[in-house]
């Protein structure tokens, strides 16, 4: 059997599967690629063929515009597995955003997976992490310190809405990534009860609209930009941090700077940001999720992408588990706590 | 612990003040005894236990964790007590986190070796939250960012206007914690504590600034002027049970001044500017500094910066309270006490004696040592009251000096401002053309002008360091300050005593702005470097 390093392999362009000629999440224009999810550092525009599942393909039209998301586009089910050359290749969801996928390929007889940017925690508008049993797992490590152990999200939810009550007359404005964040944050503050209509920046308008028309319901949402400022004074806004601590945010009512993201764990981070309350809801694994999911995919060999990877290798290596960093470069770039290129 | 640890936490993120005030209010309201009291204590710093070292804390989290993994976090971290509260391995445990009133009794009464265990076992029991505040508080480094007048104001707001803030800082020094009979007061279910001679503080007078037209109203026989001092208002408070020297914040400060708590051989309440005196002349304020920025000074401080209390006003002779009584009343007294007891470092201030408006601002202007601000004027009538009755006390400051400087480097501002520009390192042209800052000014302005000035910032940047913009050599500012003086850690070797924009001078172009030598010369002779 080939171990995985003979046919997966580190490229200036990416992670390329040689005997299948793809690459996964390249950082620059390919022939083929294979996308997990469309968050911008991982879903980039130009290349020739795309294969993807069917509501990454649709978030990446959204973000990109029609036909700069591949030229060729494939979408592919959850489970259903299909043959790039002499590779057979599947897709499981990853539980990061709407749509995110673990590509699995499989070569004669070995087997690795790539899981793109994954989370363990529940989520009302994605589909769970599956573990799937492999040779070499692929990981990214952006928490991986165990000092982030992200709390339940719902923990944080509760949170803002005492403070919404304690504050009714200020606007409580959060920070959130324009995709999956966002939508995350919003079925939360529904699941929660919060059933007023929630306030959106003009660059988490057509995101939030791709979610709903992918049937994920997410209840009244209107645009901050023509709400008047009476109308936001209690009010809960979704916006990308980069706005709240610029001339945009002079429409809000005395706002209460929220951001969700894990990094607020880190004091320093918020207090950095202006962040007057600190939100830890992450798209990502914590360190006790990564750790976990090493257990659960028992792969003898463990590659890792990007993040804080020498903290998991070393905690994988008392476990017995070989740690690799492939130090890709360029994911990350755009993680949670960056923004949208600013809309109006 | 829950509650505390909660609104510490947002206590530490919130920049507004009466966002503070609000949750401190809601933490007294909703917070049963004693758990409350011990919470008070420990915002306001009351809390005598002896800290814990930060090398018994690191040695706990060394048992429980890996030794690298617990390196890279507090390299990525930097806090220890944040780190250790963060990475803390999850226990199965049955206890619930402890109870405020619980952590504060055991750590008054645990023997040192013991701290480790029954820190341990009550870490197990909490989340991150909660362990943060654990400690922060056993480590004796909280730091809430709410002052002990905002927890007063926030205790007058759960009495619901029954009890002023002023009230409850005068029997505040003579109560401990967890304050059982205070929080029975101001809920209306006891009555006022009696602080039975115990030195405390009384909330001072305060002068409202005279505005031009103020000052065509003034009638100069109902006043008594004195000089206001550029030092720090204090009250002395000496009973049987004690000698204080409180801030106008109410801060006990006596610790930094042994040679004036000394001195306070009698029984009072007396009011005064604190300063640096030197054969009978007062020294700039950035000689006061010195002293202020020690908590125990030694032999040294106390002989290079001479302290001493210019006094104002006598507000108790003995357990007598002559704050009733009319200031000319009180001034006599004040006098006869004096005499009485002729107090070491410490003089009266003296009386201006003039007819008309026109004779004192002369007096004003003439003044010319940097250490007069202006003058006070006083109702001959008027009772010493708390806070800043209208039309009873007026400070009339002096002229301020002005500087046309350039802008240089420009920030946001916090809170409401952290969408605006609003912060300005200005700096003056040197000799050989070089242009060098002098200072920053961040208020001063209008609404108006800041939104102008804003634009102007953003359209005029030529580079970013992080969040400060360089801009263009272009806008000057007319900058009011109270004084200048010489000091090694500005690169200009000149410090400015509350610079702030007194104009934007838009019209004028920034090669016109004055000179480094024009500043040089405003210099007050005689100042000790700071």
């Amino acid at each position: 059997m080939p171990h995985p390093e003979t046919w997966l392999k580190v490229r200036p362009d990416g992670l390329f599967c040689e005997p299948g000629g793809f690459y996964i999440d390249p950082l620059r224009p390919v022939g083929r690629a294979v996308i997990t999810h469309a968050h911008a550092d991982h879903a980039r525009p130009g290349h020739d063929a795309v294969l993807a599942s069917p509501e990454t393909l649709a978030l990446m039209d959204v973000r990109m515009g029609v036909g700069r998301a591949g030229a060729v586009q494939q979408a592919l089910d959850y489970g259903e597995p299909i043959s790039i050359g002499e590779v057979r290749v599947w897709m499981q969801p990853a539980g990061h955003v709407l749509g995110s996928a673990q590509v699995a390929m499989e070569w004669r007889g070995s087997r690795a997976v790539v899981s793109g940017d994954y989370k363990r925690q529940p989520d009302p508008t994605c589909r769970p992490f599956v573990p799937i049993p492999c040779d070499v797992f692929v990981t990214e490590a952006t928490f991986a310190l165990p000092v982030f152990r992200h709390p339940p999200a719902e923990h944080e939810i509760a949170k803002l809405l005492d403070s919404v009550a304690l504050f009714p007359e200020r606007t409580h404005v959060i920070g959130a990534y324009a995709l999956g964040k966002a939508q995350r944050v919003i079925a939360l503050l529904r699941q929660a009860g919060w059933d007023r209509p929630i306030y959106l920046h003009g660059a988490q308008i057509p995101l939030c609209a791709a979610y709903e028309c992918m049937g994920i319901a997410l209840g009244e949402l209107l645009p901050a930009t023509v709400a008047g400022k009476d109308k936001l004074a209690g009010a809960i806004v979704i916006a990308p941090p980069s706005a709240i601590a610029d001339r945009w945010a002079r429409r809000l009512a005395e706002p209460v700077v929220c951001n969700a993201s894990g990094w607020m764990r880190v004091r320093q981070r918020a207090r950095s940001k202006g962040v007057e309350l600190p939100l830890v809801i992450s798209d990502h694994s914590d360190w006790d999720e990564l750790n976990q999911t090493l257990d659960e995919v028992g792969a003898p060999e463990v590659w890792v992408t990007h993040g804080r990877e020498e903290a998991l290798i070393h905690e994988a290596a008392k476990r017995g588990i070989r740690g690799r960093a492939l130090r890709l470069v360029g994911y990350g770039d755009e993680q949670e706590d960056l923004s949208e290129p600013a809309a109006a | 612990m829950i509650a505390f640890a909660d609104l510490l936490e947002r206590l530490v993120f919130t920049p507004g003040r009466l966002a503070k005030i609000a949750l401190l209010r809601r933490y007294f309201a909703t917070q049963p005894d004693p758990d409350r009291g011990f919470g008070l204590a420990a915002l306001t710093g009351e809390l005598a236990f002896q800290a814990a070292k930060p090398a018994m804390i690191r040695a706990l989290v060394e048992e429980r964790t890996d030794p690298a993994l617990f390196a890279m976090s507090r390299d990525y971290v930097g806090d220890l007590a944040e780190t250790v509260a963060l990475i803390w391995p999850a226990a199965p445990s049955n206890a619930g986190p402890p109870r405020m009133t619980e952590v504060v009794q055991t750590l008054l009464s645990t023997p040192k070796s013991e701290l480790p265990f029954v820190l341990a076992g009550w870490l197990d029991a909490s989340d991150a939250s909660v362990r943060y505040a654990l400690l922060k508080l056993i480590t004796g480094e909280l730091r809430v960012g709410a002052s002990a007048r905002l927890a007063k104001i926030a205790l007058a707001e759960v009495a619901e206007g029954r009890i002023a803030a002023d009230e409850i800082e005068e029997v505040w020094h003579s109560l401990v914690p967890p304050y059982t009979p205070l929080f029975a007061w101001i809920e209306g279910r006891g009555p006022r504590p009696d602080p039975a001679g115990a030195p405390v503080f009384r909330s001072p007078m305060l002068a409202h600034p005279l505005e031009a037209a103020d000052i065509a109203a003034l009638i100069p026989s109902a006043f008594r002027a004195e000089w206001k001092w550029d030092g720090i208002r204090v009250q002395l408070v000496a009973t049987p049970l004690g000698r204080r020297i409180f801030s106008r914040g109410a801060d006990d400060i006596s610790g930094a001044f042994p040679e004036i708590v000394e001195a306070m051989a009698f029984h009072g309440v007396l009011d005064g500017e604190l300063l640096v005196l030197r054969d009978g002349q007062v020294a700039p304020f950035a000689d006061l500094q010195q002293r202020l920025n020690r908590k125990a000074p030694g032999a040294k401080a106390q002989r290079d910066y001479p302290v001493a209390v210019r006094l104002y006003d006598l507000l108790f002779d003995g357990t007598e309270d002559l704050r009733p009584l009319p200031f000319d009343t009180r001034r006599a007294r004040l006098e006869a006490w004096y005499g009485l007891h002729n107090p070491q470092r410490m003089d009266l201030s003296e009386l201006i004696p003039f007819a008309t408006v026109d004779e004192l601002s002369a007096i004003r202007d003439g003044a010319r040592a940097a250490s007069i601000e202006g003058l006070m004027l006083k109702r001959g009538d008027s009772a010493y009251v708390p806070g800043r009755p209208k039309g009873q006390w007026w400070k009339w400051k002096r002229d301020p000096l002005t500087i046309d400087a350039v802008v240089m480097y420009a920030q946001r501002g916090h809170g409401k401002r952290s969408s605006y520009y609003s912060d300005y390192t200005f700096g003056l042209w040197r000799e050989d053309g070089e242009l060098v800052p002098v200072g920053k000014a961040y208020s001063g302005f209008t609404d108006a002008e800041l939104v102008t000035l804003d634009r102007w910032i953003r359209n005029h940047t030529v580079h970013r360091f992080g969040p400060v913009r360089e801009v263009e050599r272009g806008l000057v500012l007319e900058i009011a300050f109270d004084a200048a003086q010489l000091s090694r850690r500005h690169k200009s070797g000149v410090a400015l005593r509350f610079p702030r924009v007194a104009r934007v001078r838009m019209d004028k172009p920034a090669d016109e702005a004055d000179r480094l030598d024009t500043l040089m010369r405003l210099i007050e002779p005689g100042a000790a470097q700071a």
